[in-house]
């Protein structure tokens, strides 16, 4: 692994704590479509060129940089919505979280009974503290457009794992993987657009008709 | 010929979106199901071998779940025919094509093994099934979608990264790298044992939640209750069952390796759990539909328990999936009827079904007897044989909780389900349009028929076929 490589990861563990500390929704999706296109380049300075990888940098980089922001932005227009008011867990408690989170990921990592190839490597706990980051997103905002984005983050803390398994994954399973995701996130855009009709917001603690007595 | 089980309902799917009649479209369905069962059966008569490569078989556990998928199918293919006729102004081309592209998908988990590739297929399942539990379109169903879709993909996404710590345990292990399941379980024992087993809890967690074992429940009583029957009858006998396929190939590499008993325990535990949070939660539900949720979840735990204890119970565990899965058909079908017919799902009006409509009132009535493990019904016989296993096996605390739960469960639905059933019809409340009529009723009364045959009958095809994908998982051949 070269230098490069170590500070795009850097980058990457940077945007988490954007996505943490900011209220502003559109540049909260921009955030994760950056990390996403840094993700979808990584593979081509760690690994030697091959059309396999080719094909999956391309796609990675058209699917988390383009298609997939450009789904949610639609929703947010759409939902008429900028920023995420009073998230169950406040920026700057969550920023905290966030810091500790990446730190116990890196104690973690170094304790991790890694390949001796992969030892002493940024992948491992950049993988854990974005995982971790994208459920603190997920858990502690209330607007369904960022629960959405807490599970893309988790989704590119579980590929950056998956990045030391490159030769090992079949380009058919990375392929069908990405299409699922992508999937997903058209049919949640959709979903969102359904709860701003019906309830006039997408805050999803509304959400609350269905709840056992 | 394996291919034509995935590609034919797509290809049914592509011919739903085109026609432009809602009344029209519906048939479509039964037609392509009916092919789909047809090429099952000969598939299941003469399995062909592995594809190049070994990513697609159908081995004996793969065709138990295609075998009950098809036929569950099938039955509620020609009910959406009688049922979407009722609800004719309501578009339904999402409805369909999402039915045929969910049936696709489902195929290919039973015949894939490699777990990349059954796990994109899982995910796929999960993304179809969304638009199916949101046809009413109101702001209940898209509650229960969006808890739906948010918990189960995010569970599935952990599975992602269980399969990753699986791979990667092969890496440590300086095995070769891959994730077919043949070469998994030969190198099962030869696995870097902390990857490994980071990558069982994983994989238990993300297949668990898709599954609805307990405390991972939470969407699907939601789910369950929002969704129309129809769609209902698919989840929790078609979709169970494929998570289930996904935990067991999962089972089939922990059996092989130096953990097995480990990994049996927590499924017994976990099995025990969803149980007695079904027993404390079926009571005194209002919500007939929300009821039969945690009935899924109580059968769920069954099943796991069956495969926690392992060996001769395997086999009993085995013919409960597919018993569940039939008779969980038959209630949802008979109370989506009964929901119909009184246009509320709340024991407050449900009332009397048996007099306002007598045949789905009595199907409903007999496919409660039978899911409670009542005789001559099938899942009385895999249930037995569950717990005989457990006090066969000296484990007499899991029998005795078993029994304990099943009772409770009994007492618990029985509450809800007498009245609703037999209860006095409320004199001030509407007729709505719906009569109990032959396209809605026949599709559960032949399940309902399958589930007594069972009961009393176990056809020898079905029986070996029982013993081969016991054998697969380690037990008694």
């Amino acid at each position: 692994m070269n230098s490069l490589a170590d500070q795009l990861l850097v980058l990457c563990l940077l945007i988490n704590f954007a996505v943490l500390g900011t209220s502003r929704l559109a540049f909260s999706v921009r955030s994760v479509a950056v990390q996403g296109v840094l993700l979808g380049v990584l593979p081509a300075l760690v690994h030697p060129f091959s059309w396999h990888l080719a094909f999956i940098v391309v796609s990675i980089v058209l699917v988390k940089g383009a298609l997939i922001p450009t789904l949610i932005i639609r929703a947010i227009k759409k939902a008429e919505i900028e920023r995420e008011f009073s998230p169950f867990i406040g920026y700057i408690p969550s920023l905290v979280l966030g810091a500790l989170f990446t730190s116990l990921a890196f104690i973690f990592a170094a304790k991790l009974p890694l390949a001796p190839e992969h030892e002493g490597l940024l992948v491992v706990p950049a993988a854990a503290a974005t995982l971790m980051c994208g459920f603190l997103v997920l858990m502690g905002r209330r607007k369904a457009i960022s629960q959405v984005l807490g599970y893309l983050l988790m989704e590119n803390g579980i590929f950056l794992f998956g990045l030391l398994l490159a030769d090992a994954m079949p380009v058919m399973v990375e392929a069908g993987a990405l299409l699922d995701l992508l999937v997903g996130i058209f049919v949640m855009g959709i979903v969102i657009n359904h709860i701003s009709r019906e309830f006039s917001s997408i805050d999803t603690s509304r959400l609350s008709a269905l709840r056992e007595e | 010929m394996m291919w034509a089980l995935v590609l034919l309902p797509l290809f049914g799917a592509a011919l739903t979106w085109l026609v432009p009649d809602n009344r029209r479209r519906a048939w479509v369905l039964p037609v392509v199901s009916l092919a789909h069962l047809a090429i099952t059966a000969t598939l299941i008569a003469e399995a062909p071998a592995a594809s190049p490569g070994g990513w697609i078989l159908l081995d004996a556990l793969g065709k138990l779940v295609l075998a009950g998928n098809s036929i569950l199918f099938t039955v509620c293919s020609l009910y959406a025919v009688g049922y979407l006729a009722y609800r004719l102004k309501r578009p339904n081309r999402v409805l369909c094509a999402s039915l045929l592209v969910c049936l696709s998908a489902t195929s290919l988990v039973a015949i894939s093994h490699h777990l990349g590739l059954l796990w994109i297929a899982l995910e796929a399942t999960t993304l179809t099934m969304a638009p199916l539990i949101y046809f009413n379109h109101n702001a209940r169903s898209i509650e229960a979608t969006w808890k739906y879709l948010l918990i189960c993909s995010v569970g599935i996404a952990i599975a992602l990264l269980g399969l990753f710590f699986l791979a990667y345990s092969t890496i440590v292990a300086k095995q070769e790298v891959t994730l077919l399941l043949p070469t998994l379980i030969g190198n099962a024992a030869a696995l870097h044992p902390g990857w490994r087993h980071a990558a069982f809890i994983f994989l238990l967690v993300g297949f668990g939640s898709k599954m609805g074992l307990a405390p991972l429940h939470t969407w699907k009583p939601d789910a369950y209750g929002e969704a129309p029957g129809l769609v209902g009858a698919l989840l929790a006998g078609g979709l169970v069952n494929c998570a289930l396929l996904a935990l067991l190939r999962v089972y089939q590499i922990a059996v092989a390796s130096t953990e097995g008993a480990l990994f049996q325990q927590v499924l017994l535990v976990m099995g025990l759990v969803s149980m007695a949070f079904a027993a404390v939660f079926m009571a005194r539900q209002s919500d007939f539909k929300r009821m039969l949720a945690y009935s899924s979840v109580e059968h769920v735990g069954i099943i796991t328990v069956a495969l926690g204890l392992g060996k001769g119970a395997l086999f009993a565990g085995l013919l409960h999936m597919i018993n569940n899965s039939l008779t969980k058909g038959v209630l949802f079908l008979s109370c989506g009827n009964i929901h119909r017919a009184y246009n509320s799902k709340s024991t407050q009006f449900v009332r009397g079904a048996i007099r306002r409509t007598p045949w789905s009132g009595a199907l409903f009535m007999a496919a409660f007897l039978a899911i409670t493990g009542s005789p001559p019904f099938a899942p009385f016989v895999s249930e037995f044989l569950i717990v005989s296993s457990a006090f066969g096996q000296g484990n007499h605390v899991t029998g005795a909780l078993f029994l304990l739960f099943l009772a409770l469960i009994f007492i618990g639905m029985a509450s809800t389900v007498l009245p609703v059933v037999l209860g006095e019809v409320p004199k001030d409340l509407e007729r709505t349009r719906y009569r109990d009529a032959f396209p809605t009723v026949f599709p559960p009364l032949i399940l309902m028929g399958i589930v007594l045959v069972l009961g009393v009958w176990i056809p020898e095809p079905l029986r070996v076929l029982l013993h081969d994908a016991a054998a697969l998982l380690g037990g008694e051949a």
